[in-house]
């Protein structure tokens, strides 16, 4: 196990490493001006406007975030990306709560599921960016801190493959299965619990993995359109200042590359833990 | 609605059912026509035929995992469906159909949580039940870490952990090798004989079944109904000397010419049934 994680963490600075070098490399053989194939301007520029040295970027992280000030921008970012953190997170359990009743629901009743799930498609292609404003409007009525506003635009990206996913596990046991708890005369609630749940969950664990990506997503594009001082936030300013500090914006960047993995190394934990009794795909 | 006489002590009893799938409609499938069995404590009934003779449909009528489209079932003197509701029977499938996230005792104990026993009286009856089919150091294995043979003895566990009176199993050892197979039918003699277990046990192996049964009974299809009843009269010591047994062999020829006989209205050969 340790062998194995060594070995992942070695390749992953090796990955690092190669983008770093491809960006470095094609910063020295790149045109500085771009240019163009057919009429189309393909070709990226690769001045120090648009692509900032891998090292700027990096020193980057250490000078202050506003002149004059102490606070380096690592802290800064890390401050950010913490708080977007735990609103993904709560956005993640919320639509995995209201995605697993909703599955719940639908299994239950034929009927509901095929009257709701048309809606639950369709609520997927509402633009979130056209959303996230009205839902953090409608936030002044309650009183409510807009971070919950932007966790729940989270979950409502973060339910949908959770949902999918759980319904599709619900109704995975084999007939053989259903037929013995119907033989010990089991109610659909405890054939639930016992049976259909479990059985569920190899399905339900890629949903999560869905989900969480998406709860983060959602979290980000929210805090852009309704000014909740995350990390996507921090992209959004620094991006305004691209024009006289192109590398601070990839110390945003970097911070939401950080959170994104933080979050599915956090997913991959929960997995290890639901799955740790079924079958090894090395046993077969 | 009629009370007969024999059924008050009869484990089993089937009266005038048949069975009709997708009634009035162009799929409609007469599955059993016009079924009279009934099956005495301690006996061990085959049902054996053809594939599509119905032979698991009757044994999901006596299980009342479906209703008879007309007839009367009799479970251990009450209606199929109470006898349901009360759990008095145990039931074993093809598939062992073990919960592959519970461990193996844990499966054991599952009908006894659904009965409500308490956590250490179903520990208890699980390791008793371990013991019996000779699982004992496999209580904590999860299902697939172990062989086919061993599921399938789990299953057999789980259908009995709750002593219930009545064995239902539709082709438990269909999926299992020859030895392992021969070695399971050995072990579920020994088992029922020490639990004092009725069971039904559709196959459609002819030496399982006579080497299993005390009765024999022989389906044909379309619509499935019972052809002949055979009585094989080897005792209840049955070892694996009694595969090798005249009389067996005997019984064995006189199932195939019941099965042939039973399909002669259509020519077609005995379909589904092994010879061996």
């Amino acid at each position: 196990m340790i062998r194995l994680g060594a070995r992942r963490a070695a390749l992953f600075v090796v990955a690092l490493a190669g983008v770093a070098f491809l960006w470095e490399f094609y910063k020295l053989v790149g045109p500085e001006t771009g240019g163009e194939v057919f009429g189309w301007r393909v070709i990226p520029k690769a001045s120090d406007q648009a692509m900032p040295h891998t090292w700027e970027m990096v020193s980057r992280l250490f000078d202050p975030e506003v002149r004059g000030k102490d606070t380096p921008i690592w802290l800064a970012i890390v401050g950010y990306s913490w708080y977007t953190f735990r609103m993904a997170l709560v956005g993640l359990l919320l639509g995995a709560v209201f995605g697993i009743a909703l599955a719940i629901v639908m299994a239950r009743f034929k009927v509901v599921e095929r009257g709701l799930l048309p809606y639950v498609i369709a609520s997927q292609t509402v633009p979130l960016i056209a959303l996230a404003p009205q839902v953090a409007a409608l936030g002044g009525n309650w009183d409510l801190p807009k971070w919950m506003w932007v966790a729940a635009l989270g979950a409502f990206l973060a339910f949908f493959p959770i949902s999918v996913a759980t319904l599709k596990g619900l109704s995975s046991p084999p007939p053989a299965s259903l037929e013995l708890m119907d033989s010990y005369a089991a109610s659909w609630t405890t054939t639930l619990v016992k049976l259909r749940f479990p059985a569920a969950i190899p399905t339900m664990v890629p949903g999560v993995k869905l989900g969480a990506t998406a709860a983060v997503i959602g979290v980000i594009v929210s805090e852009i359109s309704t000014g909740v001082r995350g990390v996507g936030f921090a992209a959004l300013t620094y991006g305004q200042k691209a024009t006289s500090d192109p590398a601070q914006v990839y110390t945003a960047v970097f911070g939401a590359a950080a959170l994104g993995l933080v979050m599915f190394g956090l997913v991959v934990a929960i997995e290890a833990v639901m799955m740790r009794n079924r079958p090894q795909e090395a046993v077969g | 609605m009629s009370a007969v006489n024999p059924s008050a002590s009869a484990a089993v009893v089937v009266e005038r059912t048949s069975m009709v799938f997708n009634r009035g409609r162009s799929n409609q499938v007469d599955a059993l026509a016009d079924i009279d069995l009934v099956v005495a404590p301690r006996d061990f009934v085959a049902l054996i035929g053809p594939s599509g003779c119905g032979k698991s449909t009757l044994l999901r009528l006596i299980a009342n995992l479906i209703e008879p489209t007309s007839g009367t079932v009799l479970v251990n003197g009450k209606s199929a469906r109470q006898s349901r509701l009360d759990q008095d029977y145990g039931m074993a499938f093809q598939q062992s159909g073990l919960f592959e996230w519970r461990t193996v005792r844990k499966n054991i104990e599952l009908p006894l949580e659904l009965k409500g026993w308490g956590k250490s009286q179903r520990r208890e009856r699980a390791d008793e039940m371990l013991e019996l089919v000779q699982l004992a150091e496999f209580g904590d294995h999860l299902p697939w870490q172990l062989s086919g043979g061993m599921q399938q003895r789990v299953a057999i566990a789980r259908a009995l952990a709750a002593h219930p009176p009545l064995l239902l199993m539709d082709e438990p050892f269909g999926a299992l090798d020859e030895m392992t197979r021969e070695h399971m039918q050995a072990e579920l003699l020994r088992i029922c004989d020490a639990a004092d277990t009725t069971v039904v046990f559709v196959t459609h192996s002819i030496p399982e079944a006579v080497y299993l049964a005390t009765r024999v009974v022989v389906m044909s299809a379309r619509p499935g109904r019972i052809t002949d009843v055979i009585d094989v009269d080897l005792g209840s010591e049955r070892d694996e000397d009694t595969r090798e047994d005249d009389a067996f062999f005997k019984k064995i020829t006189e199932v195939r010419e019941a099965l042939r006989s039973g399909e002669a209205t259509p020519p077609a050969s005995v379909r589904g049934i092994e010879d061996r």
